[in-house]
């Protein structure tokens, strides 16, 4: 499934849901329970190829990581020690402890890689969680409920990979301007990457991937066969982060 | 029973007015950190827990330890022990106060902290923690009051309080079995992963416990009068040594597992936390007190002759109760942070609000004990005349 | 006093000092109200502008005076936790769920509507703690 494709089904999907009555997935009474209620028969599941060559075509370039938080109202502290970050760079060695061997691809051993929340099949913050306020969805996505963190932090403990940020302060101080599709978080919340859900259910792609020139990120549906996610995955050799965990992450980078 | 701590001398009074004024300073600085979030603290996207819940961690193995005199006395007839089982049990009750109240000041959203009961969520070892944690306060709220009213009106013991006694005793171990849990479990922290932390937990905990009930017993033989007798201070003391050298024993197996086996996600973490990196020594040198303040008080507890001396094993509790909080604390809580799943090492220091807060919630926790120590002795005294 | 109880004599000890003490704790325990009621603050109404000529909310306009924050309530947990962002109303008619989107769409004025009233019951909804006020917010991205 190419991009046009998904958009298509994506949206129409939403619109279907939206404007035909007679789609029987709507709440029977006022209240009614939908929790079980699926869009579709079919079952997406959400994950992300990361091109570790394609990105470093342009050193610097940081168009993935303004654009998240700038549609997320990602505030900018400018401390590392209180920083809130949903999608950034780590150098290469920090990101693959386990791969570095000396005798490395040199462009390779220094390359800055994009590293975000791995929306994994087995989240270890989810388990950990006092109040469900982070659970995994059925389209894979780990999804944060910031009505009802009550700021424990037992998920950033249990994180292996250190995707998840809390307010140490109210982030509105810190936010530059706000986008206004998007809100804003409180402070004492714990937040991540949510792979741009909002826009998904629009038919969008997340805003990383979007705005990426290089096509460093591909995005899509893992359980479609011909999706470019799929496609790229089984053309090219990938790895994840701490795979030995069994977390099963679901960003995959391409080497 | 309670108008009792209303009765007192100027020294009493002193006292109580001085934990009044920590526990003003340190609600005046939680105000602070209501108002600004928890970034008043030296906590932060690396270290992200700290002082709090060192502190956490500590208490809840020093409300365990209760159990080192409740089952000697009731399941082992060890009747020297009648006198001092109400101590345990209050120092068991102020220690859970503490840290019940050490989880709700690390809250981001304190005023949100119902939802660990209106959504619970047993996968959660927290949401267990706060069950066996709350349950143990419980039980020994209910078996010291108990205690003390059938000592007052010189009757036996009702016959429903010997089963919540027998439960007390395994709920004790569970209380720092479920605390360990909360870290052992964890798969993105090597340094906690490991299956003995809660067999450490009760190690340490059986030392720093009754370490502090030995300096209480003769705190109260110094300003209540109240002696517990040489023959129970003798007894906790010989517990105290081998809870230690278990103790020592399991750090010993832990650092062998690390070092020999050698694998870098491993054994990384204990090299910073005994030796720093690049000349930044990091936590190691509070480690470093911890390791010769632990040998030397196991060596002068194992020793009968240091161990009789009231004095040195006044010295010696006091230099276990140290050593233990900074292993359990800062060595064990925050070193699991450092380094950070991305590698990076962060320098984590409390802040002086972080540090008025966590004296405040020692001020409610002494403030509690005072007071229930000050009702039981009066009654007993009352209960001997 | 009681029948069958031993005799106790009904008396009340240091009479002066507890009544007394009844009156300070009562006259401090209602100074809400004999505040307002001296300074004046409670008597007025607050003035609402409804932002809109539609006759109708989402659901009737009683309901939605005694509901709304239960709405928003299940309306939270039905987009975040369920994924379910359309709302079937009483009279059939479909809704996208959205705070600022539906809700604000209409009153127009948070400041003029939803404060006015809040600020007069002392409610503190912490729903702008997060989401944004439109006619405040600047900056698109796209």
């Amino acid at each position: 499934m190419d991009r046009r494709q998904f958009l298509k089904i994506a949206g129409f999907s939403i619109a279907g849901f939206i404007l035909d009555p007679s789609l029987d997935i709507r709440p029977k009474g006022l209240f009614a329970n939908t929790a079980k209620q699926k869009i579709t028969s079919y079952i997406r599941k959400w994950g992300m190829a990361i091109n570790l060559d394609a990105c470093a075509k342009k050193p610097g370039c940081r168009a993935c990581i303004d654009a998240c938080n700038i549609v997320h109202n990602v505030p900018g502290l400018g401390s590392p020690k209180e920083e809130v970050k949903w999608i950034w760079k780590s150098p290469y060695p920090t990101v693959f402890p386990e791969h570095i061997h000396i005798i490395n691809r040199e462009e390779i051993k220094n390359l800055p890689v994009m590293v975000l929340c791995n929306h994994c099949d087995n989240p270890p913050c989810v388990k950990v969680c006092p109040t469900k306020a982070t659970w995994k969805r059925e389209d894979g996505i780990v999804m944060m409920d910031y009505h009802r963190c009550i700021g424990c932090r037992y998920c950033m403990a249990a994180c292996p990979y250190g995707a998840r940020s809390f307010n140490w302060f109210d982030p509105r101080l810190f936010l530059k301007t706000v986008y206004q599709d998007f809100p804003t978080r409180t402070k004492g919340v714990v937040e991540k990457c949510n792979f741009c859900e909002e826009r998904l259910i629009r038919g969008l792609l997340p805003a990383c991937v979007e705005v990426c020139k290089e096509n460093a990120l591909i995005f899509g549906d893992l359980a479609a066969i011909d999706s470019d996610v799929r496609k790229i995955l089984k053309q090219r050799h990938s790895i994840v982060r701490k795979p030995h965990l069994g977390t099963e992450p679901k960003v995959f980078y391409i080497l | 029973m309670l108008g009792k701590a209303l009765t007192g001398g100027k020294k009493y009074w002193m006292w109580v007015i001085l934990l009044g004024a920590v526990i003003l300073a340190g609600f005046a600085s939680y105000l602070l950190q209501l108002k600004f979030g928890l970034g008043i603290t030296g906590m932060g996207r690396n270290v992200s827990w700290g002082l709090y819940i060192s502190n956490f961690t500590f208490f809840v193995g020093v409300a365990a330890s209760a159990v080192m005199v409740v089952l000697p006395y009731y399941l082992h007839n060890y009747k020297e022990f009648g006198k001092i089982t109400v101590f345990g049990e209050f120092l068991a009750v102020s220690a859970v106060v503490m840290t019940i109240l050490f989880i709700f000041v690390d809250l981001g959203q304190p005023a949100r902290v119902l939802n660990i009961i209106r959504y619970p969520s047993p996968k959660s070892v927290l949401f267990w923690d706060m069950i066996v944690l709350n349950i143990y306060l419980l039980l020994n709220l209910v078996i010291g009051w108990q205690t003390l009213n059938a000592e007052r009106k010189s009757e036996p013991q009702p016959a429903w309080i010997k089963p919540l006694v027998i439960l007390s005793i395994p709920w004790a171990i569970s209380i720092h079995t479920v605390t360990a849990f909360i870290y052992s479990g964890l798969s993105a922290r090597p340094f906690w992963l490991t299956a003995i932390l809660a067999p450490r937990f009760l190690a340490s905990a059986f030392a720093s416990g009754p370490a502090i009930l030995i300096l209480l017993c003769f705190i109260v033989k110094k300003f209540a009068r109240f002696d517990a007798g040489r023959e129970v201070i003798r007894k906790i003391a010989q517990i105290i040594a081998y809870a230690m050298v278990i103790n020592i024993f399991l750090s010993l197996v832990e650092i062998f597992t690390v070092f020999y086996s050698n694998i870098p996600e491993h054994s990384l973490y204990v090299r910073l936390l005994l030796f720093g990196i690049n000349g930044h020594l990091l936590l190691s040198p509070w480690m470093w007190v911890s390791v010769v303040l632990g040998w030397v008080s196991a060596i002068l507890l194992v020793n009968p002759q240091t161990r009789k001396n009231d004095t040195i094993l006044m010295a010696t509790c006091i230099a276990i109760i140290i050593s233990i909080w900074i292993e359990k604390g800062l060595g064990l809580v925050v070193s699991g942070f450092i380094p950070s799943p991305l590698g990076e090492i962060t320098r984590y220091i409390p802040t002086t609000h972080e540090i008025a807060i966590t004296a405040g919630i020692y001020g409610v926790g002494i403030l509690v004990l005072t007071v229930l120590i000050k009702i039981a002795i009066a009654v007993k005294k009352e209960a001997e005349s | 006093m009681f029948k069958g109880s031993r005799e106790v004599e009904a008396r009340m000890y240091d009479k002066i000092k507890i009544i007394a003490g009844i009156i300070i704790f009562l006259i401090i325990m209602l100074t809400p109200f004999w505040y307002n009621s001296l300074t004046g603050k409670a008597a007025y109404i607050p003035q609402l502008k409804i932002g809109t000529d539609a006759r109708q909310c989402v659901e009737n306009t009683l309901y939605m005076k005694s509901n709304h924050a239960n709405l928003l309530n299940k309306w939270k947990e039905s987009v975040v936790r369920e994924g379910m962002r359309v709302h079937k109303a009483g009279d059939g008619k479909l809704y996208i769920i959205s705070l600022t989107g539906t809700c604000l769409n209409c009153h127009s004025s948070k400041a003029q509507f939803c404060d006015r009233c809040h600020d007069y019951a002392g409610a503190k909804p912490q729903c702008w703690d997060c989401h944004v006020v439109p006619n405040n917010a600047v900056g698109r991205w796209e």
